[in-house]
């Protein structure tokens, strides 16, 4: 079986708060970038499927040259073989743009089974590129996947985790699985990992080694328009301190002022 | 001139990140507060290959380089001094000093297990009456046909209740003038008869650490346990702490750092007089110490570990580090508790437990006025590093990663 995860390098979670809304806007941030952490379950799944199926894995991402550590860290966890996907006409791609150029990528590497993402990433949060992949590459789609059941007779089955619990599905192959972080746990990279990431040649794939039309892709081929990127504005919280005269009544009054939150 | 950390320094750096916040981070407080070592830690640094950082592949280790050892220390003692301290006595003081002087008996013998993290280490110089003052140790070794009895009791010992096998010094002559000349150096596993160890209670700091004591009566081990050349112990002593010193120096860094970190956060959140305290010019000076102290402290770390990369004897620039990195961690974690004010008094927050942990690591491995003696001595000339009859090995990535060694 086939592999290929498909990644995204991010700011860290923990430098988010500090990235403003023109850096988000202009493309150019200063935080530490990591591996996308939706996308370390990502890399995560394809190690274990590559255990228990046997194949080939392989991790890409459109990106700039300092995309690469992201991919680096993939190899570091384990996986073999990285592209980047990398081109001047790729800037300014949305989740549409990125989708066409990821699905041109995937056929160019060869045959395909499960491609697998992260349920979105932290900064951009749309969710839309593994929607967009299946589209693309005309294979089904299976979202919030928490657990890869089996993979066989040309069909795979999951559970997907949904807000009132799981269900169990099953869909033809070649399919987009995008995991949820119920799926496993993600591993360290090892020592051993981290040399060979550091040795490795990572080739780069341009639009013409995908043989993609300008139009598509980039911000002339967006379909979707970013009209006002803002800061969410701090949350306020505030403490209340429930205390009636006996521990039911305290009880039900908590009760009713958490459903009147809808915390519950 | 290249003071830029390679990506793979920074892969390790953010690998030793992510599991020291992810496991340690949640339960240290908790483990400090119940005095307990909590094995299982250890455990899982030995599976993340940590144990073995800078040995050669081909006798267990990672393969990565001393600057890398650095790095895992300082990012161990970022969230607790205790992890950082397994590294010092299993890594820095035993596994290091094996890799340098032991025969290649030896180190199939020990080493290869304490790379893998398969066995662990730990390190008998202090006596009850002999600390900075090496000589004066009182353990015996005495002679026996093909084996020697060892006896003698170490104390503030770090892992002794844990390790497997300790770095014994002992005095094979104890008429030997100077009487540092008498001293030779063993490795006594747990578990021969007459062997004993029992822990210490109420320290200020480490508490989530393992120290105590060991004791050999009559402990009977082959020759083949003997590290080095009789009398070569005082010599091997000195060598290990170059290389324990380096780690606990930057450990401090580490711990230096989160001072500063937690600091930040801290005076930028709390208001005084309507404004966060963190404008306060009296509460900047102590950042801007930190700060100060941060930097000098890296430079200082990873000068010595490059010196140990190219093989380069480090003796002063490593005790300058482990001196000013170890007074650096203690003045700002004191600063870091005045910061947080009375909730910096509290367990509640980490910065009480990092001034708790900073004060060991200016008495250990070389007291703070030893580690100026030392400066001194070498600036006036009483104090010079002879060549030994085996050195560090200056690292070399390929070697280091080869299947062999040689």
């Amino acid at each position: 079986l086939n592999f290929v995860v498909c990644v995204k390098q991010t700011p860290d979670t923990a430098e988010l708060p500090k990235v403003s809304a023109e850096e988000a806007t202009r493309g150019e941030i200063k935080a530490t970038l990591v591996l996308n952490p939706w996308d370390e379950f990502a890399v995560e799944e394809g190690l274990l499927l590559e255990e228990r199926f046997g194949g080939e894995v392989s991790v890409m991402t459109v990106g700039p040259e300092k995309a690469t550590e992201a991919l680096k860290d993939a190899i570091a966890r384990g996986i073999k073989n990285a592209i980047l996907l990398e081109d001047p006409a790729f800037a300014g791609s949305d989740a549409w743009g990125t989708a066409s150029i990821l699905a041109a990528a995937i056929r160019k590497n060869g045959p395909f089974d499960v491609i697998l993402t992260g349920k979105q990433s932290v900064d951009g949060n749309s969710g839309l590129v593994a929607p967009g992949l299946a589209r693309k590459l005309g294979a089904s789609l299976l979202t919030h996947v928490a657990k890869i059941v089996d993979i066989a007779e040309g069909k795979i089955t999951v559970e997907r985790q949904l807000e009132e619990g799981r269900e169990t599905v099953a869909a033809s192959l070649p399919a987009v699985v995008s995991v949820s972080k119920e799926i496993n746990e993600p591993r360290y990279p090892s020592f051993m990992g981290i040399r060979k990431a550091a040795r490795a040649t990572i080739p780069v794939w341009t639009a013409s080694d995908l043989s993609l039309e300008s139009g598509a892709i980039g911000s002339a081929g967006a379909v979707t328009r970013w009209q006002d990127v803002r800061k969410p504005p701090p949350r306020s919280s505030e403490v209340v301190i429930v205390d009636e005269d006996s521990v039911e009544a305290t009880a039900a009054q908590l009760a009713d002022l958490l459903l009147a939150e809808k915390v519950i | 001139m290249d003071l830029q950390f390679t990506p793979e320094h920074e892969q390790v750096r953010r690998l030793v990140r992510e599991f020291a916040e992810k496991e340690i981070r949640p339960v240290i407080r908790q483990l400090d507060r119940e005095q307990r070592f909590d094995r299982s830690i250890l455990q899982r640094m030995a599976t993340l290959g940590f144990l073995g950082i800078c040995l050669p592949v081909a006798y267990g280790g990672a393969g990565m380089d001393y600057i890398s050892l650095g790095i895992v220390c300082e990012e161990l003692e970022y969230v607790d001094t205790s992890l950082r301290v397994i590294l010092s006595v299993h890594t820095g003081l035993n596994s290091l000093t094996l890799f340098q002087w032991g025969s290649e008996f030896q180190k199939q013998r020990w080493l290869v297990p304490q790379a893998r993290g398969e066995t662990i280490a730990a390190f008998g110089l202090t006596e009850p009456d002999a600390g900075t003052d090496v000589a004066a140790l009182r353990a015996t070794a005495r002679r026996d046909g093909d084996s020697y009895i060892l006896s003698g009791e170490k104390t503030w010992i770090s892992l002794a209740n844990v390790a497997d096998h300790f770095l014994f010094f002992a005095k094979t002559d104890p008429q030997a003038d100077p009487p540092h000349r008498g001293i030779s150096c063993f490795v006594v596993e747990r578990g021969r008869p007459g062997f004993s160890s029992g822990a210490h209670h109420g320290k200020l700091g480490v508490r989530a650490g393992d120290t105590g004591w060991f004791i050999c009566q009559d402990v009977r081990v082959p020759l083949e346990n003997r590290l080095g050349e009789e009398g070569e112990g005082f010599k091997i002593a000195m060598s290990a702490l170059d290389n324990g010193r380096y780690t606990v120096a930057a450990g401090a860094l580490g711990l230096t750092r989160a001072c500063l970190d937690s600091s930040l956060a801290y005076a930028g959140q709390r208001k005084t007089f309507g404004v966060p305290i963190s404008q306060h010019q009296l509460v900047k000076r102590m950042l801007s110490l930190m700060v100060q102290r941060v930097e000098v402290g890296r430079l200082l770390v990873y000068q010595a570990g490059w010196l140990k990369n190219r093989g380069v004897r480090n003796t002063r620039e490593t005790a300058l580090a482990k001196w000013t990195c170890t007074d650096s961690s203690f003045d700002s974690a004191a600063d870091a508790v005045q910061i947080h004010g009375a909730y910096g008094y509290s367990d509640e927050y980490d910065v009480e437990r990092f001034l708790r942990n900073s004060k060991g690591a200016v008495i250990y491995e070389g007291t703070r006025e030893l580690q100026q003696l030392i400066q001194a001595d070498y600036m006036l000339g009483n104090r010079q590093d002879r060549p030994l009859r085996r050195e560090l090995p200056a690292y070399d990535a390929e070697r280091w990663q080869a299947d062999g060694w040689e």
